[in-house]
């Protein structure tokens, strides 16, 4: 069974809270468009692969929310965490520079922003598409506000039968939960709906 | 087990930090420590379990918990100061944690109440947090989707508990009733946090409620907290085991100041 996750909050609040966080605008729609060069730096961060599961860009999962240059070439990347305490975010942080690095840009800084949280419906189509290739159930699409909530069975991943039950709401990270296919009785990883 | 506490190495001494806040620290910070605190000293309990949870998907499932309420942890004690030395150089008295997150273990079903109690507090405190203009919403907004899935697990187990053998019910009442004093605590105000308590105890109250008699338990009736005995923990007084836990959590860091790896 899922758990519907509490109310999104209204998230008014674009404040970025981390460890390393100065006062800097999130993106919003008064946000300059891109130029070029930003666009080309988004692309090529977001190209990086996720260090858990390497099947995914970054871009992919959804977690790179900005590439900024300013006046000085000073590259300012905006990341999101997954889970508040995902390890991987150190390794995406470092893989992220050293791209950029190698990109010939000597001023990278990769900064950690919480808001607005990320959420498994953040993950792109082609995203979905490659977990599932991998073994892993993707996340069900949040329900769109509405007075029914919907409520879709997971698909097992290896034989496509929605006839699976949930092991353990944790498995090999906090992102998925351990489930089970009753048709062809192969465990499977589901990522959990942030 | 540790035996005594480790005594600092003589530089760690001199680079311990101021051990509260100072008075005139915005209340924001006082906010943060207690919310912090709370967050990584039940992640450390949690973290005990690992080598002894019942089966192998607890093992992985307390752990994942535990992650995640040290992913707050460090956000939320960055904002007050230094992680580090907030976490690893503080003295027991200077923590401002609730009590019932030191509470050790005990058996899993006492762990079991000790989680229900705490994330349904967690997901209600962090959903009003999440929509006030506090710095610490951002985070609240993230965590409250995490905490949903802590409160989950804790309402399954001591659904499965409660209703199960005789044996599990006595164990899973015997946890509940013993953590009940604990309580109280949560819905005392904290500098910093603008949050309707009154609302918060009636949800939690109502929510804890329903767990419990649907897992056919009885709700304890006892105080919630007392004077001498039991919720002082927000005010820096702890209860014994916590000063063992403290122990075993900072003795790398202060026996080896700045060690890595």
């Amino acid at each position: 069974m899922v758990t519907k996750a509490p109310q999104a909050p209204t998230a008014t609040h674009t404040e970025p809270v981390g460890p390393s966080a100065p006062a800097a605008p999130a993106e919003s729609a008064t946000a300059p468009a891109p130029t070029a060069l930003e666009a080309r730096l988004h692309a090529l961060a977001g190209s990086v692969p996720d260090p858990e599961l390497p099947v995914l860009s970054l871009a992919e999962l959804g977690v790179l929310r900005s590439v900024r240059v300013d006046a000085t070439g000073h590259v300012d990347v905006e990341l999101t965490p997954t889970y508040t305490g995902c390890p991987a975010i150190e390794a995406m942080s470092a893989d992220i520079e050293q791209v950029l690095r190698e990109d010939g840009q000597d001023d990278v800084t990769v900064r950690t922003v919480l808001s607005p949280a990320w959420s498994t419906d953040d993950i792109s189509a082609e995203g979905r598409r490659k977990l599932a290739e991998f073994g892993i159930a993707p996340p069900r699409p949040h329900a769109a506000e509405g007075p029914i909530p919907l409520t879709l069975t997971v698909r097992c991943p290896h034989c496509g039968s929605t006839d699976t039950e949930l092991l353990s709401r944790f498995s090999s990270t906090a992102c998925k939960a351990l489930r089970r296919c009753v048709t062809c009785r192969e465990p499977f990883d589901h990522f959990k709906e942030l | 087990m540790t035996p005594t506490p480790t005594t600092p190495a003589p530089s760690a001494t001199e680079a311990a930090p101021a051990a509260t806040p100072a008075p005139d620290a915005p209340a924001v910070h006082t906010a943060a420590l207690a919310l912090g605190d709370d967050a990584l000293v039940l992640s450390h309990r949690l973290g005990e379990w690992a080598g002894h949870a019942p089966v192998l998907e607890e093992e992985v499932a307390l752990a994942n918990i535990a992650l995640d309420l040290l992913g707050q942890a460090r956000v939320l004690l960055s904002l007050a100061g230094d992680e580090d030395e907030l976490a690893y150089l503080r003295e027991e008295r200077s923590f401002r944690n609730l009590q019932l997150v030191e509470q050790p273990n005990g058996d899993f079903a006492h762990t079991i109440a000790r989680q229900l109690y705490f994330s349904v507090y967690q997901n209600l405190m962090y959903g009003q947090l999440a929509a006030t203009d506090s710095p610490l919403a951002p985070l609240a907004a993230k965590a409250v989707k995490e905490v949903a899935y802590h409160q989950d697990h804790a309402e399954q187990w001591t659904l499965r508990l409660g209703d199960g053998t005789a044996e599990s019910h006595e164990r899973m009442q015997r946890g509940v009733d013993a953590l009940w004093r604990f309580t109280g605590e949560m819905f005392a105000p904290v500098a910093g946090l603008d949050l309707d308590r009154e609302a918060l105890r009636e949800q939690w109250t109502a929510t804890v409620t329903a767990v419990l008699q649907k897992a056919t338990l009885t709700v304890p009736e006892g105080p919630q907290s007392g004077a001498w005995t039991a919720g002082a923990g927000r005010e820096g007084l702890h209860t014994e085991s916590f000063g063992r836990m403290l122990a075993e959590m900072q003795h790398l860091h202060r026996s080896h100041p700045g060690a890595s790896w």
